[in-house]
């Protein structure tokens, strides 16, 4: 019956779109020399289960085949011995003992995230990963980049579907990167198989871990720990790149931040701010309140037609700077700039049936977000 | 049945309030019973939204914040509707039976702890109806998503386990009370039945951690609505605190759901090799050792929360050595087939692929142990997998298992062999398809209670999707073999089992409503 039923399970293989030798079966190896020894662990307990269940498994199918009373086998009356009680509890401890001391070295390497060359601290946001470089100056927000179309089934899925962010992290490979983890809100865990690193991202403490990565690439992975309704569409990128690459890369982002700080200061007009606003949008509201404005009552309330972004333009800009946490409405002013702000509220007071004829500038969000 | 109770006793009350006045254990036990079927169609009704969700990658039927309440209830559910209540409703029916004793020792207890459970699930699933939906955090409920971030029907979930908790501790005193002082005369604790012992243990289990259960919700509850911050890191609490006092109900509340099934299967083996169990001394003392080291190890679902390195090496080795008597109880299962003389009845074959599938969901538990190696697995699909081939093919397959075994006895009719063949084959194969390819996806990096997911675990996906459609349906026979037996099975013998011993076959078929009025005679052996 089993070998009919792997026939079975074969069969309905062969018939799904992906041929079977393009499946994943198993853990990637991994690009870090402790991926490299958490698989070989992996490995290791997997071939010692498998030898284990064929030796239980086996006995049991042969005494199923040889003393079934339909062959006539008389039934024996014993009922207990024990040395075989006491040798079937040592020999399990023993191996269990063997399995042990690989894994505690292994761990005590993990936990070693001393003598670090770089130190990045990931904070998780419902639903974005924030990276910090310490003692950089560089810190930036890494959301989701798969467009709605796809996820809503309206456009062809891409290979990197859900997978992909606007802004990876990027590391130097062959240096000691240590990864500080905490949250803004609920608690999220940092996953990238390649690199073997789980750790979970909790409000008001910090983990660590650390890697070193062996090979330039592109190293993806999800949030690992339900953080709420987009818990699937917060992926993560770590790009890993040499370290002449990095050093100018992170200069390229030094000079980005400094122009968007200059560009707070800048007069913005109208277009200006509707069109960046659109973006900002569809980046940070649209997943909640719909590309649209529609929303989705009653939980996340349609700003087409809606009071606050038709009404007062103070109120209008601390609902979004402020949040409502009760709501689950996040707090904006600590993940977006001004004028990200400002341009996605005069998005907002401009589309749709809104035509408030409103303009929030980037000084205006500024000043409240000083003032609290 | 009613000719012969009436000539005892009084019979039955009639009609419905039967049902609601009830001090009976056997009636308890059916409504038990029945109510846990009715959960498990429920339970299972929100396993095919998920499943149908996940049939491709892309948002289809659900948006994400109901897949979310769909995860949630399931768990919930058939943890505490389907799987704990169908093992109360076995001990309802089976400990007075086979310890000889005529009734549960607190009948009306028995009644109250029975009656509870409708009340609270109608609350908790009424939540599906309120603002904001039902309780979305995972049945686990980590706060803060279960406390700040949490909706408004937060308070009525923790209100129903806490109605759930009562009715779980109120059942195992009386399980206790039961064994320890209604046991027939002469009948000493190393003569009880397994299925009675390990009940036993399960009950003071289910006395030691509800109650932490009860106050981990409390400190939620005073979270939510009471201004305290027991799990608020703002306030001087600890997020990570919440799951260590959860999990240390948690942990142990996993093995409530299996115990009573080794128990069950400890009945089975014996009955169909016509061979006496192999080592029941060990297997009381495995079952005992199972039950201790369950208070040990509940830190091994937080492996990733960042504790200090000595706390992540003593959970791992208590961890693992559980193995020990866990290996202890599969090898003596298999030492009482060897050299039975074995027939395939239904019961049986529910018994057997209990003993294989569970052993893989032990041995991938055992890997689930390795620290380093759980950085890899945890909270992903290959975690999922490794609790439902513990709790379906487990713990479910125990309780069908049971049922069949014991349906001639209480019913007085013969459920249809052929059927029950079939109902087993196609569990047995829809549970495989469903849950094995979750190893795979986990493996490959697919994390648990996702509504969308990358495009590389699409077709592990499908076939889990499918196997999960096969499964679910297949129980609709079990539910119409279970009626046509009821209403035009073939008459039971008296020992519908050749091989089964024990004193729940000694009383007439079907069991007259009154039995052991007075004590039997233990036979010496």
């Amino acid at each position: 019956m089993c070998r009919r039923l792997h026939l079975y399970c074969l069969a309905l293989v062969l018939l799904l779109p992906a041929p079977l030798w393009a499946l994943e079966f198993n853990m990637p190896v991994g690009v870090t020399d402790t991926s490299q020894s958490i698989f070989n662990l992996h490995m290791t307990i997997f071939y010692i289960c498998l030898a284990i269940a064929v030796v239980v498994f086996g006995v049991m199918l042969w005494s199923i085949y040889h003393h079934r009373k339909s062959r006539g086998h008389e039934a024996a009356q014993f009922h207990g011995n024990i040395l075989v009680e006491v040798i079937w509890t040592t020999i399990p401890f023993l191996i269990l003992v063997a399995i042990a001391i690989p894994s505690t070295i292994t761990l005590g390497d993990l936990y070693d995230a001393s003598e670090s060359d770089i130190d990045i601290q990931v904070t998780g946001h419902q639903w974005k990963w924030h990276y910090k470089y310490i003692g950089e100056d560089v810190d930036f927000f890494s959301v989701l980049a798969t467009p709605r179309e796809e996820i809503e089934n309206r456009k062809k899925k891409n290979p990197n579907y859900l997978l992909e962010v606007d802004n990876p992290v990027v590391v130097p490979v062959h240096k000691k990167i240590r990864f500080l983890f905490t949250s803004n809100d609920v608690i999220h865990a940092w996953w990238v198989p390649d690199l073997a690193i789980k750790k979970d991202a909790i409000p008001g403490f910090i983990n660590e871990s650390w890697t070193r990565i062996n090979e330039p690439g592109l190293y993806r992975g999800q949030c690992a720990e339900l953080c709420g309704k987009h818990h699937a569409f917060m992926p993560i990128e770590v790009k890993a790149v040499s370290e002449s690459e990095y050093e100018a890369w992170l200069a390229d982002q030094k000079a980005a931040q400094k122009a968007a700080m200059a560009a707070a200061d800048k007069d913005w007009s109208m277009d200006e701010l509707v069109k960046t606003g659109a973006g900002v949008y569809e980046k940070n509201c649209a997943a909640c309140h719909q590309a649209d404005g529609s929303g989705m009552p009653p939980t996340f309330p349609p700003l087409d037609g809606s009071s606050i972004v038709q009404g007062d333009k103070l109120e209008h800009m601390k609902v979004v700077v402020n949040g409502r946490v009760d709501k689950g409405m996040p707090a904006f002013g600590k993940q977006l700039t001004a004028v990200d702000i400002a341009a996605a509220i005069t998005y907002e007071r401009n589309s749709w049936s809104n035509k408030t004829g409103d303009m929030v500038t980037p000084a205006e969000v500024q000043d409240l977000m000083d003032k609290q | 049945m009613s000719a012969h109770a009436e000539t005892l006793h009084h019979g039955p009350a009639k009609g419905f309030s039967r049902w609601i006045l009830t001090t009976n254990h056997k009636d308890i036990g059916t409504l038990y019973l029945v109510f846990s079927l009715i959960m498990l169609f429920i339970g299972g009704t929100m396993a095919f939204v998920i499943r149908a969700e996940l049939f491709q990658p892309g948002l289809q039927l659900v948006m994400p914040e109901f897949f979310n309440q769909m995860t949630t209830m399931h768990g919930l559910i058939m943890i505490f509707g389907a799987v704990m209540p169908a093992f109360v409703g076995l001990a309802n029916w089976q400990v007075p039976l086979m310890i000889g004793a005529p009734d549960m020792a607190l009948p009306r207890l028995n009644n109250f702890s029975f009656w509870i459970l409708p009340f609270a699930f109608t609350m908790l699933l009424s939540t599906l109806f309120m603002p904001g939906g039902a309780p979305n955090f995972g049945w686990t409920f980590y706060a803060p998503l279960s406390t700040t971030y949490a909706p408004p029907s937060v308070t009525f979930f923790v209100f129903a386990v806490h109605m759930m908790g009562i009715s779980s501790i109120l059942g195992a005193i009386n399980v206790i009370v039961t064994i320890f002082n209604m046991r027939a005369p002469g009948m000493k604790m190393m003569d009880l039945p397994l299925f009675v012992w390990t009940w036993l243990i399960t009950a003071f289990l289910l006395i030691a951690v509800m109650p932490v259960l009860a106050a981990v919700v409390t400190m939620v509850l005073m979270d939510v609505h009471f201004g305290t911050s027991f799990f608020s890191a703002a306030g001087g609490g600890d997020p990570v605190l919440f799951q260590h006092v959860f999990w240390f109900f948690a942990h142990p509340e996993v093995y409530i759901m299996v115990l009573p099934a080794f128990g069950v299967i400890s009945e089975i083996i014996p009955t169909f090799a016509r061979k006496p169990l192999f080592g029941y001394r060990a297997m009381v003392l495995a079952t005992a050792s199972i039950a201790f080291l369950s208070f040990i190890v509940w830190a091994h679902h937080m492996f990733t929360v960042g504790m200090p390195l000595a706390g992540e090496l003593f959970f791992m080795y208590t961890t693992m050595l559980i193995a020990v008597p866990t290996g202890v109880k599969v090898f003596n299962w298999i030492s009482t087939m060897f050299k039975g003389s074995m027939t395939f009845e239904t019961p049986m074959l529910f018994a057997i692929a209990f003993i294989v599938l569970f052993t893989i969901g032990g041995l991938s538990g055992l890997m689930l142990a390795i620290a380093p190696a759980d950085f890899q697995y945890h909270d992903t699909y290959f975690v999922v997998a490794h609790f439902h081939y513990v709790l379906v093919p487990g713990s479910v397959f125990g309780i069908i298992a049971g049922v069949y075994y014991w349906l001639p006895k209480w019913t007085g009719k013969m459920y249809d062999e052929k059927l029950g063949q079939w109902h087993f084959w196609l569990s047995f194969i829809g549970v495989n398809l469903t849950f094995f390819p979750m190893h795979f996806v986990g493996l490959a990096g697919m994390p648990r209670r996702i509504p969308d997911y990358a495009l590389q675990f699409a077709d592990f996906n499908m076939l889990t999707s499918l196997g999960a459609f096969l499964f679910g349906t297949t129980q609709l026979l079990f539910v119409y073999i279970l009626v046509k037996t009821v209403r035009s099975g073939k008459p039971a013998e008296q020992l519908p089992w050749e091989g089964a011993r024990g004193l729940e076959w000694s009383v007439p078929t079907p069991a007259p409503y009154h039995t052991f009025t007075t004590p039997p005679e233990l036979d010496k052996e």
